[in-house]
């Protein structure tokens, strides 16, 4: 008993009880560097999504035949593009674009990914059986065609990118959720559970589903790094999120063949900034997890 | 006769083997064949025998956990083998688990006081304000400290977890509570902390155990009858005292000859058993003893012995005794 009580005594003195969140997230950011920058660079990004306007420079989309391919310099800090659209303020606009492709995407293929994931390992049998075929089958498909079959059907557009990236998701999430599960499902504390006559549902939801959140979160920020890449993919086969919005990936790929010699800052800048973004995920992703953990905290 | 709490007989557990793609029945094992015992109010029963003998898969049938195969379960006597999940949830208030491993027994992502209250809330026992008093009143009748209600699992040690699964499965008030081994995985002097617990415990409210070891020596000191289980079977039952005393199988007494006794200078005959366990899907034919039996006859090898009673609640399972 003393043990625990120093433990806490311990963990007071560091600050980890310590009143209000601004000090419990400095005492955080101590235990985890990466984490912190992670944490700065996600920041960053969703501050340029949600205040692109007022951030950016000038509107992504006007063009200057004058400034085409202008170099980086005091009035355009980032170049011009071949139309004389201010790289700037594009890539701002862009973080837009990447996250909802990012966050919705993530969000909805992990959510359907938990549901199936959880169920299929819980209820197990036939319908373990059953959902696992159709895993496999959606697990065949290649996402670029999945997404070409998508577009022309509803033509392409944010929501139709963000639900043709998440689809592929599911399966993925689900594989892993029901690995999981599996194991969860043999603990004695769900025995116990069982003993004490908790119906099937409310063990799943209280004794399973929370305990698969670790390795939820692992997946989720890999993914939202990932699914920002596929859309890039997407948008330079023409099916992600159409012209002229700005996209990291489209502006990346669409310039790195013709531009990178003459004019690289058209790449550089896209390139640096998605580099950033799937940085940030998976350094935040991985302190989260920690910290998430009841095990890792005091 | 006091009606006893718990009274199962001629329960068996059968598991079926399948092999291929076919899922072909390749064989059974018979993890539980044939055990009958009951357990008074107040009263401990020990359940010793070697591991895979199937004194794990007995606790989880009485507490319906696994299907039992055949034969029946009677809680104070109340047939609960066939009652569907529903029918059975009454009776789960009178019966309870405390498991083996303290690190896999408890949710870790549920504080030490959630997972005390859980057990009470479900069952409608109280509610808010009453709920924590009683949580609080768990913790101390345990020996923790109610503040310790929002700490997690794994701030506490082997022993204090086994003390919340104590709190845990005392939350219904129930009438018997099956130990799956409950101290087989503490330190020797965290042990006897927890066996004294239980004890008084049971002093306090007239529980009931069902005690499962591998330990004759923990048996010894908090049961007041034991069974001794060999491959699915109960091979000799009787009240402690005549056991340790007077072990009339010669399982029983090589079993006790293998307890350690801390005096260097005693000399001891040991009686070693030679060879394994036979596999429980394919037990031997007649005394499923015999074939480590230093006594084997031809009488065994064919005739499969009937528990006897020898008179004072002594029963055993041998053709010799």
């Amino acid at each position: 008993m003393s043990e625990t009580d120093t433990y806490e005594a311990e963990l007071v003195r560091a600050g980890a009880r310590a009143e209000g969140r601004l000090a419990r997230a400095l005492f955080y950011a101590r235990q985890y560097p990466l984490g912190a920058v992670g944490a700065v660079i996600m920041l960053v990004i969703v501050f340029a999504a949600l205040f692109a306007d007022v951030v950016a420079p000038q509107s992504p989309f006007s063009t200057n035949p004058a400034l085409s391919l202008a170099r980086p310099g005091s009035a355009h800090l980032m170049g011009a593009d071949f139309m004389g659209r201010d790289i700037m303020s594009r890539v701002v606009h862009g973080a837009r674009i990447s996250l909802a492709v990012g966050i919705f995407s993530t969000l909805i293929g992990g959510f359907f990914g938990v549901l199936i994931g959880v169920a299929s390992g819980y209820i197990g049998g036939w319908f373990d059986l059953v959902v696992q075929r159709i895993t496999d089958i959606m697990q065949a498909l290649p996402l670029l065609v999945l997404a070409l079959v998508m577009s022309a059907a509803l033509g392409p557009s944010l929501p139709n990118t963000i639900i043709a990236i998440s689809i592929p998701l599911i399966p993925y999430v689900s594989r892993v959720i029901r690995a999981n599960t599996l194991a969860l499902r043999e603990q004695a504390y769900v025995e116990a559970a069982h003993a004490i006559g908790l119906p099937e549902w409310r063990i799943a939801l209280r004794h399973i589903l929370p305990n698969t959140l670790a390795p939820l979160i692992v997946i989720a920020t890999a993914q939202l790094g990932s699914t920002i890449l596929t859309e890039a993919s997407l948008s330079f086969l023409g099916l992600g999120v159409p012209e002229p919005h700005p996209s990291w990936g489209r502006m990346l790929s669409e310039s790195a063949a013709e531009y990178m010699r003459t004019a690289p800052w058209l790449v550089i800048f896209p390139g640096l900034a998605i580099s950033l973004a799937v940085f940030g995920t998976n350094m935040l992703g991985d302190a989260l997890r920690d910290i998430l953990d009841p095990r890792q905290r005091g | 006769m006091v009606e006893p709490v718990l009274a199962v007989s001629d329960l068996k557990k059968h598991y079926p083997v399948r092999r291929g793609l076919l899922r072909r029945h390749a064989g059974t094992v018979f993890a539980v064949d044939g055990v009958s015992f009951s357990i008074a109010p107040g009263e401990t029963l020990g359940l010793v025998g070697e591991s895979g003998c199937g004194k794990s898969t007995v606790a989880r049938t009485v507490m319906r956990l696994v299907e039992p195969t055949s034969g029946t379960i009677r809680l104070d006597g109340t047939d609960i083998t066939a009652l569907g999940k529903t029918a059975l949830r009454p009776y789960r208030r009178r019966m309870q688990i405390i498991f083996q491993d303290p690190f896999s027994s408890l949710n870790p992502r549920m504080t030490a006081g959630d997972i005390v209250r859980e057990p009470i809330t479900f069952h409608r026992l109280a509610a808010g304000k009453a709920a924590d008093q009683r949580v609080a009143e768990l913790f101390e009748q345990v020996g923790l400290r109610p503040g310790q209600m929002r700490l997690y699992p794994h701030q506490f040690s082997g022993g204090q977890r086994q003390r919340i699964s104590i709190a845990r499965a005392l939350a219904l008030d129930p009438a018997l509570i099956v130990g799956d081994e409950p101290v087989s995985a503490l330190d020797v002097s965290i042990q006897a902390q927890v066996i004294n617990l239980m004890m008084d415990l049971q002093r306090a409210k007239g529980l009931s155990y069902l005690f499962i070891a591998h330990d004759l020596a923990v048996v010894e000191h908090i049961a007041h009858r034991v069974a001794v289980m060999y491959l699915g079977r109960i091979v000799e039952m009787a009240p402690k005292l005549e056991l340790y005393r007077a072990p009339k199988h010669p399982y029983t007494q090589a079993l006790l000859a293998a307890v350690p006794v801390p005096n260097p200078t005693l000399k001891r005959r040991r009686q070693v058993l030679d060879g394994d366990v036979p596999s429980p899907m394919n037990p031997p034919p007649g005394c499923t003893f015999h074939t480590r039996c230093p006594l084997a006859q031809a009488q065994c090898r064919a005739e499969i012995p009937a528990l006897r009673n020898l008179g004072g609640n002594h029963v055993v399972a041998c053709h010799l005794a």
